[in-house]
């Protein structure tokens, strides 16, 4: 029998049946996943729908409102529910744009890092010992360097963006990829299904990214799902420094690097943007957490 | 033991010589000319300018010039601040101690705290006081640490007026530094209220420095400790009869203690990280602070001086915690 056929068969046998479900079993078993998640949900329709649910432009100024407290407070006004900006800028168009900068932040900046991750760290995991030792002492080079510090000399050289701020972020992030990957990679090899499969005769990409690989997922998943928040927080505080986005970007950490200033005058403009922060990263480490219970047999019903 | 100790040695001088170069080649990467900046806003005639390049060696052939850094950096010789005109090792030092005194501090607030809360969730697994205080842990987890700065300060500093919201001790006191720490230095000085001034000013940087290992703690703290408890030993202990109190908290704390103890060690970094947030807020006159504020001035010798001691810094930290837990355990000496 040739391979083409073997796979043919392959392809037209069902799934393993009950994998998602068993998955969404140990999933639905953690509570706090399951607001995790559903709160995610409602961050991604915020980010998706943005335009359609904000009131007014996020950079709009009404000069003859500025710093109006929210509704409920004496002097508020329901034109804007959540209060203005020093700038007279209505704070929900705000917040519920950032959810945009911020969703777009996590989800490049985790593509980002987990291909270029995964990719060196199936090469470490499979390449000749020497190869293997000089891509790892890299990676210990780049994680001997707090990552804040280094994500902010990166910014500072290649200039103050949130583009520039994802970049470095993703090149922080990166490593922790590598040594799951290698990790993985390395407990899987010398398992029997990798050796028959060289047998039969796969080539080295073929054994690299379809016979291990899939097999290496369950961990760098969950690594994703923290890295997620890891990439908020940070761009967050790179915008907080002045070396994220730039204003009048929406984006939440720099709204609180504008409000600064105002703390002991605007509360509103200081709680928001960090309450939005919070919420998002605690929902999706939520789900983080949720995700490592149901895919990792290890912990499994510990 | 020492094999393994050489082995792990071994590793670190790639590490170096990479941090080394690393820090060397940013600085070559920032945009701007290095003369130029320092001029500032006078500009300078040519012949200055060609002078100066010459004196800080920019005219040699790249090779050389990092040859020349890391001869440097191994005498203790980092260049000077363009600013200060200081040299960088020497202001690293003098603002040590700063940051020093507020990390350990933090760290002690982290682990008093977080310790008992770890021991406690586990014990009571799956209870009230297990999901109360692993909830309020993962909350410190994700908390933006530059936003709870601020929260702090409006509530302590702007509602309740308890705290000061900069510095590390009021202008009124005036001494010499003897230890760079403030709290000891304060005591020395004999005079009334230096000391109290020293930890009111304390008190909010290290509760938004040690959010997040605290809960990191905690959360590691309770995982040890459940992984222990179910061990063969605990139950021979509670067979004996021993109080729960005696079996939880020495024989299982005790075992427990050696994982979080090596996540501790390694903690450093986020240490460090979160330094260059607090202090930022809080005035603190650290080198997180100073860090940013030369990034933002272009001092490239200081920006290049203090990321390279700060990665050796986290090197020699995290060697230390490895050849210590290769001693306390065996078993990863084999590897």
């Amino acid at each position: 029998m040739d391979h083409a056929s073997t796979d043919e068969i392959k392809s037209q046998a069902p799934a393993r049946p009950g994998r998602l479900s068993e998955f969404w079993y140990y999933f639905r078993e953690n509570r706090g996943a399951v607001i995790g998640l559903w709160i995610f949900a409602a961050f991604v329709i915020v980010a998706a729908g943005a335009n359609l649910l904000a009131p007014y432009d996020p950079t709009e100024q009404f000069r003859e409102f500025t710093l109006v407290p929210p509704f409920w407070a004496d002097g508020g006004n329901f034109a804007f529910p959540l209060g203005t900006d020093p700038l007279g800028r209505d704070m929900l168009s705000r917040l519920l744009h950032g959810a945009r900068y911020s969703f777009f932040v996590g989800i490049v900046v985790v593509s980002v890092a987990a291909f270029g991750g995964i990719l060196i760290g199936l090469l470490a995991g499979f390449a000749p010992k020497w190869v293997d030792t000089i891509i790892m002492r890299i990676m210990d080079i780049i994680l001997a360097f707090p990552s804040l510090l280094l994500a902010l000399v990166l910014v500072a050289i290649l200039g103050p963006s949130l583009t520039n701020a994802m970049i470095a972020i993703a090149i922080v992030l990166q490593p922790h990829y590598v040594r799951l990957t290698r990790a993985s990679v390395m407990s899987e090899r010398g398992k029997d299904y990798v050796t028959s499969a060289r047998v039969v005769g796969a080539g080295l990409p073929r054994l690299m990214f379809i016979t291990v690989l899939p097999n290496c997922l369950a961990p760098i998943i969950v690594q994703a799902a923290l890295s997620f928040s890891t990439a908020i927080l940070d761009a967050a505080a790179l915008g907080f420094l002045g070396m994220g986005a730039q204003p009048p970007t929406p984006e939440w950490g720099t709204m609180l690097a504008d409000a600064r200033e105002f703390i002991l005058r605007a509360w509103w403009v200081v709680t928001f943007p960090g309450l939005a922060i919070l919420v998002t990263v605690l929902a999706i480490n939520l789900m983080g957490d949720g995700l490592r219970d149901a895919l990792d047999p290890k912990l499994k019903r510990s | 033991m020492l094999k393994y100790f050489l082995a792990r040695l071994l590793t670190f001088l790639p590490t170096f010589v990479g941090v080394t170069l690393i820090s060397f080649s940013f600085i070559r990467l920032l945009p701007g000319d290095p003369i130029i900046v320092m001029a500032g806003e006078r500009g300078m005639s040519e012949e200055r300018y060609n002078a100066l390049m010459q004196e800080f060696g920019f005219d040699q052939p790249i090779l050389v010039q990092y040859w020349d850094y890391l001869l440097g950096v191994v005498q203790g010789d980092l260049g000077q601040s363009f600013v200060t005109k200081r040299p960088v090792w020497d202001e690293f030092f003098a603002l040590f101690p700063a940051t020093l005194e507020l990390s350990i501090c933090a760290m002690i607030f982290a682990v008093m705290l977080g310790l008992p809360a770890g021991v406690i969730a586990a014990v009571n697994r799956g209870k009230l006081p297990d999901r109360l205080f692993m909830s309020i842990a993962l909350v410190g987890y994700s908390m933006p640490i530059f936003w709870w700065a601020l929260l702090l300060i409006i509530v302590f500093s702007g509602n309740l007026g308890m705290t000061p919201v900069s510095g590390r001790i009021d202008l009124l006191y005036y001494f010499d530094s003897t230890t760079g720490f403030m709290l000891i230095d304060s005591l020395l000085s004999g005079q009334e209220g230096a000391f109290r001034s020293a930890v009111r000013h304390l008190i909010l940087p290290v509760i938004v420095l040690g959010t997040i290992p605290l809960a990191v703690i905690a959360r590691q703290t309770r995982s040890a400790m459940l992984e222990v408890l179910s061990e063969d030993y605990i139950r021979t202990a509670r067979a004996k009869g021993l109080t729960p109190a005696r079996v939880n908290g020495i024989h299982a704390l005790r075992n427990a203690l050696i994982p979080v103890i090596t996540v501790i060690g390694l903690m450093v970094g986020t240490l460090l990280a979160g330094a260059i947030l607090t202090e930022t807020i809080f005035s603190w006159p650290g080198i997180g602070k100073w860090m940013v504020d030369s990034i933002f001035r272009r001092d490239y010798p200081v920006v290049q001086g203090g990321l390279m001691l700060i990665a050796v810094m986290v090197m020699i930290v995290n060697l230390t915690v490895d050849v210590l837990y290769g001693f306390i355990n065996p078993k990863i000496r084999k590897r």
